[in-house]
């Protein structure tokens, strides 16, 4: 029996968490993530969890107790965002290479400069090499879905990497809206419990974990590492759908809205999608073939299977929430066009910035991309070269272009 | 499991060892006296978790597939041991209290001076505050070994180091030592010590055993010579902690539950010229004209003597 | 299964790692012979050893074993020859000779 409920992505998450009830939390507050922590150690002061909290004075320390704890064998978590998480990026790495399944709650923000509080995937791209798994969440039913699901994946043994489970700051983290909620007993047996082959503190056996390692094993353990993200491709799938038994809601690697017979498409990641799923419904009404493909997991990237899912498309527009400073795009946009050209797919590209820093965007603005790609098949380029949305600009253009 | 506060140095040197044989250590590293040493005050049969933050003895004593512990091992980054074993101690905690685990454990975590004093100072100070019943042990050697002896805040004053070089026109580092003892301290931790190498390392077991068998945070900063850095004969070790305690240059004391105590007051306290002659890293203090410089050093010894003095109610 | 310490070297395929580089038995350094790195020896003089076990602690190899009270010959496989035991000891029982 799903509960009707209304609460903020960051009270979602919480929820999750106290039904998982995991062992051990170090966290530092940072907006937009510090409700999270919040609501954990208020869980744990009315006894409704009986998790550790270890209320750490940064988020390196926060990510470094998560991987003392993790290789201890306590099912292990924190929350951040934007600074702090650029903050943990060197023990990230560590976390990964260590094989260590903690998850991390991100509740994307801007990295600085100039200091910034408001969505942007600055943060969680900055660390999309890191080795962790990323999945990222369009609202608060979703980054509650994701939080159940995340230990099942990250702790397979096929596996073993850490998770960080996204979505957007404030949009998401902050506005309450509808959510249908499990019951207890189903999210226990969903979940299980955590019992690890290898720790510290196994009692028959020693562990030593963090190695100095020659030239000699460092290529073969990366490409070990690299191997275990690859098999989380299957494990994802698989764990999504045992997830849908138990809530009636399907995921995968991505969600593709009205896209099987669009020609024009928008392929974007977390809470715009909203928007943008209402600006096709209205589109769609006036016979313009529009539709979305929704990213939700960005690590491991599903590149093949995106690029056959739009490779009918004659014109698609990638938007990132990320400036990628490499003087082209963003790092959706790198990604998905190595991906289509891959698989030589023909659907003319065009790689959009947006939202960053929590700039708005409204639906007539998609719409507005929708009307220019059907513009771009036919070989009216109005994007221009570098298109930015809902820049102000001297020339007024519609994508920040001065030419 | 309890401290006994016995030394029974014959049962001891019989306990097993906890520190095998086969790390890459220099000949004569006075940090692998230091961890051997420490990690003997374990009662035999007591289990625990080692960790370590990045410098000579991690990357040392776990070059993989190699690891010197008897115990369960963990080697995070170089600014983190304090955080990392705190993570650990709580993850004990927790699955203790889950049924998880019915055994005890006890928690010891090795820093150089680098990894302690300076870049790994605030993941120290957190661990501390809160409480974690752990031991952070710094074996200090005064500057950055590892990468090739860079000072660091704990390396005395004029030592030539790579990046405090003497010259020209240096005398070597300028500045005097971080007092990183007296800053643990003010964490109001029930047990804090400092400690060297001296006579059949009692003053090191039994300072160790306390730090171990305290409930609650425990620091011991271990003065632990580097023949490379400190550019002495590697048997000279004991000699050189023998002088670094006479001179008052490395006092031992011990500061618990806030409460200062000097563990050793020489009869002769002997001039600080002693100790600093024997390092290559001070040569520079004894040509002609520089003995200035060699009592400016006295004076920084005796001001911090006499303060410890006064802090210890003497 | 994965592969133990000692069958571990520079010809291990990547499949046959230990997962995450982790390490799941004690002690396994003294699977290396640091002992080839000593230009000179120590040796201990029977005659003059007096069991006080001063050198013991002061090994920084785990290099003077101690059994029931009394300390064994040197662990010449791992011992790096630097010499600190020659002066713990207060009998001069302890002498270094060149070579290996």
């Amino acid at each position: 029996m799903a509960v009707k409920e209304r609460m903020s992505g960051n009270e979602a998450v919480a929820y999750a968490i106290r039904q998982i009830n995991p062992d051990v939390m170090p966290a530092f507050p940072i907006t937009p993530s510090t409700e999270i922590p919040q609501f954990v150690s208020a869980m744990i002061a009315n006894g409704e969890i009986d998790t550790e909290f270890i209320p750490v004075e940064s988020e390196h320390s926060s990510m470094s107790a998560a991987i003392g704890s993790s290789a201890a064998g306590a099912r292990t978590l924190t929350a951040t965002s934007a600074c702090g998480l650029a903050l943990m990026w060197e023990v990230l790495y560590v976390a990964a290479s260590n094989r260590l399944p903690i998850m991390m709650e991100v509740v994307n923000r801007a990295l600085s400069g100039p200091i910034n509080i408001n969505a942007e995937h600055s943060d969680s791209m900055g660390a999309r090499d890191s080795g962790w798994i990323q999945i990222y969440a369009e609202n608060n039913q979703e980054a509650y879905d994701n939080t159940l699901q995340a230990y099942r994946i990250a702790e397979h043994k096929d596996v073993k990497l850490p998770i960080m489970v996204c979505q957007d700051g404030f949009i998401t983290s902050h506005a309450v809206e509808n959510i249908l909620l499990l019951e207890d007993e189903p999210v226990k047996k969903f979940v299980g419990a955590y019992q690890p082959e290898h720790y510290l503190l196994r009692e028959d056996e020693t562990m030593a974990v963090g190695p100095y390692a020659v030239s000699c094993y460092c290529m073969e353990a990366k490409r070990a590492q690299a191997q275990a993200m690859r098999n989380a491709r299957q494990v994802i799938l698989d764990v999504a759908k045992e997830f849908e038994e138990i809530s009636g809601r399907k995921y995968g690697f991505f969600e593709e809205y009205r896209l099987e017979d669009a020609e024009f498409a928008i392929v974007a990641i977390g809470s715009v999608c909203g928007t943008i799923k209402d600006a096709i419904d209205r589109l769609r009404e006036q016979g313009i073939k529009a539709g979305l493909l929704k990213v939700r997991v960005f690590r491991p990237f599903p590149g093949e299977e995106m690029a056959e899912a739009l490779k009918h498309l004659k014109a698609l527009a990638i938007m990132d929430r990320c400036e990628g400073y490499n003087a082209t795009g963003g790092p959706l946009g790198a990604e998905l066009t190595a991906a289509l050209y891959r698989a030589q797919a023909s659907a003319k590209t065009v790689n959009i910035i947006y939202g960053l820093s929590g700039r708005d965007v409204k639906v007539s603005d998609i719409e507005m991309v929708y009307e220019d790609l059907a513009e771009l098949a036919q070989g009216n380029n109005r994007f221009g070269e570098y298109p930015y949305l809902g820049l102000r600009n001297r020339s007024g253009d519609n994508y920040g272009a001065d030419r | 499991m309890e401290q006994t506060g016995k030394f029974d140095f014959k049962e001891i040197q019989g306990r097993e060892e906890r520190l095998a044989p086969g790390h890459r250590m220099c000949a004569g590293c006075g940090g692998t006296i230091a961890v051997r040493n420490v990690l003997k005050a374990l009662h035999p049969g007591d289990k625990a978790v080692v960790g370590n933050a990045t410098g000579c003895l991690e990357v040392s004593s776990f070059m993989y597939p190699y690891t010197s512990y008897e115990d369960s091992y963990i080697h995070n980054a170089f600014e983190n041991a304090g955080a990392t074993l705190s993570g650990v101690e709580t993850a004990y905690k927790a699955l203790k209290k889950k049924g998880k685990i019915k055994e005890e454990y006890k928690f010891i975590t090795f820093g150089g001076d680098g990894g302690t004093y300076d870049i790994g100072l605030q993941s120290l100070s957190g661990a501390m505050e809160r409480g974690h019943d752990m031991v952070y042990v710094c074996y200090d050697n005064g500057a950055y070994m590892n990468t090739g002896v860079q000072r660091s805040s704990a390396t005395p004053m004029y030592a030539d180091t790579t990046t405090t070089p003497s010259g020209k026109v240096s005398a070597g580092k300028p500045q005097a030592r971080k007092d990183l003892a007296a800053i643990i301290a003010a964490h109001n931790i029930p047990y804090v010590a400092q400690t060297t190498f001296i006579g059949n390392l009692k003053d090191l077991y039994v300072k160790s055993e306390k730090a171990i068998y305290t409930p609650g945070a425990a620091f011991l900063n271990i003065l632990a010579p580097c023949p490379r850095g400190w550019k002495y004969d590697a048997p000279d070790i004991i000699e050189i902690c023998r002088l670094a305690v006479e001179t008052c240059y490395w006092p031992l004391f011990e500061i618990i539950d806030g409460k200062w105590l000097l563990n050793y007051e020489p009869k002769n306290k002997l001039p600080v010229e002693d100790f600093l002659k024997k390092q290559g890293r001070f040569k520079h203090l004894f040509k002609p004209g520089n003995e200035y410089l060699i009592e400016a050093f006295q004076a920084e010894v005796d001001k911090r003597w006499e303060a410890l003095l006064f802090r210890c109610g003497k | 299964m994965a592969l133990k310490a000692e069958k571990i070297n520079e010809h291990t395929v990547w499949q046959d790692l230990t997962e995450g580089l982790q390490i799941h038995e004690p002690a396994t350094s003294g699977l290396f012979e640091t002992g080839e790195w000593r230009t000179s020896t120590p040796v201990v003089d029977w005659d003059k050893c007096r069991q006080c076990l001063l050198c013991a602690p002061y090994c920084p190899d785990s290099c003077i074993p101690v059994k029931e009270g009394k300390r064994e010959a040197f662990d010449y496989q791992h011992c790096k020859g630097c010499g600190i035991c020659v002066k713990a000891c207060p009998f001069g029982a302890i002498t270094m000779k060149e070579g290996k």
